[in-house]
């Protein structure tokens, strides 16, 4: 037994590595990346686990579904809408008869502190009919980590496990337990449960459907959804699922009339705790972090007896985190008093840093849109989104990995004129190949801007999945015409020039690729430092 | 025993090392301690803010309530009035005098000074000049914890104690230039 000081996202590290797990994939994403930095990190020092990042979440989930496959342990991580990108795998993996324990983290952003929506992934593993766990502390990370595999092997199921970011990015002490030792190679030998053909699928559907019960079973007596009935108080009882846990706990002494409390953990919904909890109550109170999952199935269509506060009937705020403060109103508590600057405060969003390669390409493109009649800017997801804000308020769509290209693609065809789209080397080896075909084959009319930093830096300098140098003839592969595929390099020194080749390419009526190549300033900086110190 | 510390500044100030000195020495003085971060993309050149809970008992939320912080601490002037919701009305406000201009819409710094010695309880830390004198312009942070430690529940020996600790790989020199910067935080009155 040793105590570690870790972020949540460390204790499920941790969990996985003492939970036996053999291999580690998943795409950096905050606030899950946190995860496998470690889980390199660990393996680069042990040389074990095998832990590598992947090209994309789809990518990284079947490569877990080949680990479990021969019988071994795997762990995926990603951000919420990672789990979009990787949803196909996520829902047709449900259906095998998974054999080495595999569990998929997925780290949710409500408040979207670094996202573009709060999507709360237990509506997916609901979807998928799989298990979900949900930590409230560091502790419950490593422990239901640990658990995730050993429930993956039990139910032959995919187990996800549901952070958000106030837990992944929190840091506390834990309790490590026992290690548990690998699997050994053990190949699934009955194809049938492994190829998903019609016939095949439909048993392994019924099968499916048939382990619900016995899940449910296992929800309704763990631990981790603990029901604790006070007989004196028949007034309102209180739900609590994930942090809300945290910020009920944190007012609870307050609460004169120490209200019953039932805390939801583990998934699917334990139903008979929820009526259990109910015949004793006239009232319930639920705190729900993420969408209100549990409330809608509680208040159902048809009128009940119970009355119901929550999210649905703005008692408590629909969009955003829970925090200790703003569900104090729901469970009757006052306000607390709090002081307020004297002087109004001018607000100060993130930026790029100071002399950030996106920075001098955005200004390429400013520029030049600034002598045409008309242009069209789409970009994408990482740091030079922030071109989006001001001074240089660039970009006119971000949506989703990869959408820069093919919504330019859309848009071109639909009739704009120089339509340009801006996507970063990661997020383009990410989803933005697919694309590129698709602009290669309707011979589009768009410009793709390529801002090539050498790195994923908004994640923290993740090493993209391909060396940058090898870009060039991705692309040419694709059969981009090699009179427009050009390399420049982002930088003030050769603004003009990059104008000229900009407004070069804008002109072609067909493809152009521009890759502008210059290593970010952190990545740089940080390399500089690991040099002075070796 | 429980003490709640709202600590700001700007992305790429140092905030997050400034918590883990504070943090280290909680633990090493045998209390619990619970650390919320912000990661990601408000670390760019943003305002960034992590609450830091100590305590002898449980900690359940990783967000402090507002009104209940014991003590702001602050890396840049008008990043510490930002939080101001947050602090208790007995608690202190412990600031960076010198400002981090990276926005067209700054105000007068003197407004912001003044306002925040309007305060009840509130110090600035002139942390550049001490860091200068105390042998490297990049130890402010340090500056600041040692303004802050007459306030926290443990030692300036166990600050000593986890500057040590987390700054050991970087050379005794290192962590000599931190100590005399902590002491001159702890001279300001």
């Amino acid at each position: 037994m040793s105590e570690f000081v870790v972020l949540g996202d460390e204790a499920v590290a941790l969990g996985a590595i003492h939970g036996g797990v053999s291999s580690c994939y998943g795409y950096p994403g905050t606030p899950s990346t946190e995860v496998m930095e470690y889980l390199l990190e660990y393996s680069k020092g042990k040389g074990a686990p095998f832990a590598r990042w992947s090209s994309n979440e789809k990518t990284a989930l079947e490569e877990g579904l080949g680990t479990s496959f021969a019988g071994k342990r795997a762990i995926v991580t990603m951000k919420h809408v990672g789990l979009n990108v990787a949803a196909d795998a996520f829902m047709n993996g449900a259906l095998l008869d998974i054999k080495g324990g595999l569990v998929i983290v997925v780290a949710d952003d409500p408040g979207m502190h670094s996202s573009q929506n709060e999507q709360d992934s237990r509506f997916f593993a609901d979807f998928a009919k799989v298990m979900c766990l949900e930590p409230v502390n560091q502790q419950q990370a490593y422990d239901m980590t640990r658990e995730a595999f050993d429930l993956s092997e039990k139910f032959n199921i995919p187990v996800v496990v549901r952070l958000v970011t106030r837990l992944s990015h929190s840091r506390a002490s834990i309790v490590t337990s026992t290690p548990r030792a690998e699997n050994p190679l053990d190949k699934a030998l009955n194809k049938r449960d492994w190829i998903l053909l019609p016939a095949n699928a439909r048993r392994r559907w019924d099968s499916l459907l048939t382990r619900q019960k016995e899940m449910l079973e296992y929800t309704e007596f763990t631990a981790s959804n603990p029901l604790k009935i006070n007989k004196e108080n028949t007034s309102r009882g209180v739900i609590t699922t994930g942090l809300g846990y945290n910020y009920f706990m944190e007012n609870a002494s307050e609460l004169a009339d120490n209200p019953s409390h039932l805390h939801i953990g583990a998934y699917p919904i334990p139903e008979d705790k929820i009526r259990a909890l109910a015949d004793c109550v006239d009232e319930i109170v639920i705190l729900e972090e993420g969408y209100p999952f549990v409330e809608r199935l509680l208040r159902g269509l048809l009128p009940i007896s119970t009355s119901i506060k929550g999210k649905m009937d703005d008692e408590v705020p629909m969009q955003g985190e829970l925090t200790p403060d703003n569900i104090r109103p729901v469970l009757g508590l006052a306000p607390r008093t709090v002081s307020v600057s004297s002087m109004e405060l001018p607000g100060r969003p993130p930026q790029l840093c100071m002399g950030c390669p996106h920075d001098d390409t955005f200004r390429v493109i400013k520029e030049v849109q600034a002598e045409l009649d008309e242009s069209t800017v789409t970009s994408d997801i990482g740091c030079y989104a922030l071109a989006a804000l001001p001074p240089l308020e660039v970009p006119e769509t971000i949506i989703c990995m990869g959408a820069s290209i093919t919504a330019a693609k859309g848009a071109s065809e639909a009739g704009l004129n120089n339509v340009m789209a801006v996507i970063g080397d990661s997020t383009f080896l990410h989803s933005g190949l697919t694309g590129l075909v698709d602009c290669v084959s309707c011979d589009t009319d768009i410009t793709i801007i390529i801002v090539d930093n050498e790195t994923t830096a908004m994640t923290g300098g993740q090493d993209t999945i391909l060396p940058s140098s090898r870009l060039e003839n991705v692309v040419r592969g694709f059969g981009v015409e090699e009179a427009h595929l050009l390399t420049i390099p982002a930088h003030r020194k050769f603004h003009e020039e990059n104008k000229e080749k900009l407004r070069k390419e804008l002109s072609h009526k067909g493809v152009s690729v521009i890759i502008a190549v210059r290593e970010c300033v952190e990545t740089a900086r940080k390399v500089k430092k690991k040099e002075s110190a070796s | 025993m429980k003490y709640d510390i709202i600590l700001s500044g700007v992305g790429g100030q140092g905030v997050l090392s400034l918590a883990s000195v504070i943090a280290s020495a909680a633990v090493e003085a045998g209390f619990k301690v619970r650390q919320s971060e912000v990661h990601g993309m408000s670390q760019r050149g943003g305002a960034v803010m992590a609450h830091m809970r100590i305590s002898d008992g449980e900690i359940y939320s990783d967000l402090i309530a507002q009104g209940t912080a014991d003590m702001i601490l602050s890396m840049e002037p008008l990043e510490s009035l930002r939080y101001l919701p947050w602090l208790a009305p007995d608690g202190i406000l412990i600031t960076s005098a010198g400002p981090l201009v990276n926005i067209p819409d700054y105000p007068e710094l003197e407004e912001v000074h003044k306002t925040i010695n309007a305060l009840p309880s509130a110090k600035l830390v002139n942390d550049r000049e001490l860091a200068k004198e105390a042998g490297s312009s990049r130890v402010g942070n340090m500056v600041i914890v040692g303004a802050a430690s007459s306030h926290l529940p443990f030692s300036m020996d166990q600050l000593k104690k986890a500057v040590a600790r987390l700054f050991f790989r970087k050379g005794e020199k290192i962590v000599e230039v931190n100590y005399k910067a902590l002491d001159l935080g702890n001279k300001v009155s």
